[in-house]
């Protein structure tokens, strides 16, 4: 199969300069840099590269450069006058939401001559259920743009689990390069110690580009990315501690921090409460068909308890555009009763009274209900996914009407 | 895979939601012979069931031959290599938020065994005819029939098993197979098993957006399946590139677009359940 799919499964990502320090551990040596935070910072870094210097915005987010969040500098007065436009205000670029991120930092680096660029990563190929290194001539490009309009520029090698790469494999990839015999053997060293890196640091991506062949034939990584896995923060905690919330949209950290997964979506004025992603995802598809559109939900996953559900129930209603709540929850793990009753004191607490429609089975559902029942919020109960749809359209309908 | 009334399953992991679903499997009438914890050898669970320090001990003095596991993301990996070394027949791992690197490693070590890993973050397996509940299915929403349900998302199991009811049929085996994006036994896996099976007349299979496992899925119906299909993808709806709660549920690229998977599955000569509220609907109408 031709086509790639970078499945980005983590939520973990590090910023360019951390990604730096970190494979500068594993012998992956970038330009020459500095990560500074205050215009005055920026102009002297710049001045120990003689005013010749690219500064780049330190966001999570790829598309940065379109976004005019990289500059290339020929004083270091251009880099100061440049880093008071953009420290401190919000960057909006093709991967981010409309509201962007924050630029705090920038770095700064020497500039690089260019002879030739590459695309380098490593992923988690679900197809494969193993890392796969993907290489492309098309260096600074978008990779999956690559892949769907010249997928014959792409090169996926697999690695094994046991074995990592094979030598030959990789020599016979590298030469088909077509690339200065100096720089082969420097180009398999890269790509052995960002293996190495991926696989102690639980990363699902690392990723040069571009990856370029400076005027010396010296293979130099420009930009770099990486994700970590978040289910790896039992044992990765010094790497997690490198999170930057600042980046990371408030209400989804805060629901992060009490182990809810929450996903803001653009439109709509229903707060949807369910356990499991499946379930979220068929809530969201039968409610938008039924003509109603989810403005967030909050998978409260599988084992929940009381007070996870009363966080999750303050941060849905925390979205000014909620106007109602669908409770849509089928207890396997987690038990109907400590749900409903997580509902009723958070709703007690917020003075929350607009309507919530509930469809809750499984185990103690009988439990559930009649805790919802007796208690004095405005209560809908549907008896299925399709009548809590039909009862949101009607509650909407005449929301309207009135 | 075989299930049968000689099924003997030993569990391991028994904390708090462990507990809890263990008794509830033993209430349903499943024949738990083996607890495994590594402190509480020579004590019973609930008076009852005994204690091993480790699953070969279990195995050799209980002869189980299926395994559940309910211990926590970090001890996961660990757990279902002992109870593949233990050569159990099939391990249900229920346990959510496995490391990605660890399942690279579980799947290549179970490649040339002769276990069959369900899951990790699933919810198990349930056979209402002879009672066997291994892992977190609520029982009460099923019901003995002729009807298999496969599905990569637990709660959505349960929305399929809890329409098959309320269409007035019955579930053969409910297997719910997991969301992460590395897993166990697939839909193929499970699509073969139905095929064979003679309590199964029809499958209800329910697929997700992201990967390409339901156009798999599909090639194999299109080949290999003679019994009728009815199918659902979740989210039809979600924006692409945003990541739905399950690690693997991230449309990115043209594959993992339930659009793609609904074509695949109906060419294949599934029937399209149009949203995940119509699938007992749609079984009915081909039944």
């Amino acid at each position: 199969m031709s086509v790639i799919k970078i499945v980005r499964i983590s939520l973990m990502n590090l910023h360019e300069y951390q990604s730096r320090n970190l494979l500068n551990h594993y012998n992956v040596l970038f330009p020459l840099g500095k990560v500074g935070s205050s215009p005055e910072e920026i102009y002297d870094i710049s001045e120990e590269f003689f005013g010749k210097v690219v500064v780049k915005a330190q966001i999570h987010s790829g598309g940065r450069g379109k976004a005019g969040g990289v500059k290339l500098c020929n004083t270091s007065e251009e880099a100061k006058v440049f880093a008071k436009q953009i420290l401190g205000r919000k960057i909006v670029t093709n991967q981010t939401d409309s509201d962007g991120v924050i630029v705090e930092k920038l770095l700064v680096t020497e500039i690089t001559d260019i002879q030739k660029e590459f695309y380098l990563s490593i992923i988690i190929d679900p197809d494969f259920e193993s890392p796969v290194l993907i290489l492309s001539s098309e260096g600074g490009m978008d990779i999956e743009t690559v892949a769907e309009e010249t997928p014959e520029k792409i090169i996926k090698l697999q690695f094994d689990p046991i074995l990592g790469t094979k030598p030959y494999e990789l020599r016979k990839t590298i030469r088909s390069l077509n690339l200065p015999k100096e720089s082969q053997s420097d180009f398999i060293n890269l790509i052995l110690n960002l293996y190495k890196a991926f696989l102690e640091t639980d990363s699902t991506l690392i990723e040069i580009n571009p990856l370029v062949l400076d005027n010396k034939n010296k293979l130099i990584p420009l930009d770099c990315k990486i994700n970590i896995d978040d289910d790896s923060f039992f044992r990765q905690k010094e790497i997690f501690k490198l999170r930057d919330k600042n980046q990371e949209n408030p209400i989804e950290t805060r629901a992060k921090d009490f182990d809810l997964a929450y996903v803001k979506l653009d439109q709509g004025n229903v707060g949807c409460l369910v356990n499991g992603a499946g379930l979220a995802m068929a809530t969201m598809d039968v409610t938008t068909k039924s003509g109603c559109f989810p403005a967030n939900f909050l998978d409260v996953g599988g084992s929940t308890d009381k007070e996870k559900i009363k966080e999750a129930f303050r941060i849905l209603v925390s979205d000014k555009n909620v106007k109602f709540l669908l409770v849509n929850l089928f207890a396997g793990i987690a038990r109907a009763d400590l749900i409903a009753e997580g509902i009723v004191e958070a709703a007690k607490e917020a003075s929350f009274n607009l309507p919530i429609i509930v469809s809750m089975r499984g185990t103690n559902s009988e439990k559930g209900f009649s805790i919802l029942k007796n208690s004095n919020l405005d209560i809908h109960i549907a008896k299925n996914l399709g009548n809590a749809a039909e009862l949101l359209t009607n509650l909407s309908k005449d929301s309207i009407n009135k | 895979m075989k299930l049968d009334k000689n099924t003997k399953v030993l569990i391991q992991g028994l904390g708090k939601d462990g507990t809890f679903q263990a008794r509830r499997s033993i209430e349903y009438g499943t024949n738990v012979v083996a607890c495994v914890h590594p402190k509480r050898e020579g004590t019973l669970f609930d008076e009852n069931i005994p204690y091993f320090e480790t699953v070969k001990d279990a195995v050799s003095k209980t002869n189980a031959n299926v395994g559940v596991i309910y211990v926590p993301a970090a001890f996961a990996m660990d757990a279902i290599i002992e109870q593949i070394d233990a050569k159990l027949e099939i391990v249900v791992c229920i346990t959510e938020g496995i490391p990605i690197h660890d399942m690279i490693k579980v799947k290549n070590y179970i490649k040339d065994k002769n276990t069959t890993l369900i899951g990790p973050n699933c919810p198990g397996l349930i056979f209402p005819k002879l009672k066997i509940k291994i892992g977190i299915i609520p029982s009460n929403i099923c019901k003995e029939g002729k009807v298999g349900v496969v599905s990569r998302s637990g709660t959505l199991t349960y929305e399929a098993i809890s329409q098959i009811g309320e269409v007035g049929l019955g579930q053969s085996i409910c297997i719910g197979i997991g969301g992460d994006p590395i897993h166990g036994t697939s839909f193929v896996d499970v699509l073969e098993f139905f095929e064979r099976d003679s309590n199964t007349d029809s499958i209800v299979l329910i697929g997700e957006i992201g990967g390409t496992k339901e156009q798999e899925a599909a090639e194999y119906i299109k080949n290999k399946i003679s019994k009728p299909v009815v199918f659902s993808i979740a989210g039809t709806t979600a924006p692409k590139g945003k990541r739905m709660g399950h690690a693997g549920a991230v449309i990115s690229g043209k594959m993992g677009l339930a659009a793609e998977k609904i074509k695949a599955l109906k060419d294949a000569g599934a029937h399209h359940a149009s949203d995940p509220s119509r699938i007992g609907e749609t079984l009915k109408t081909i039944i």
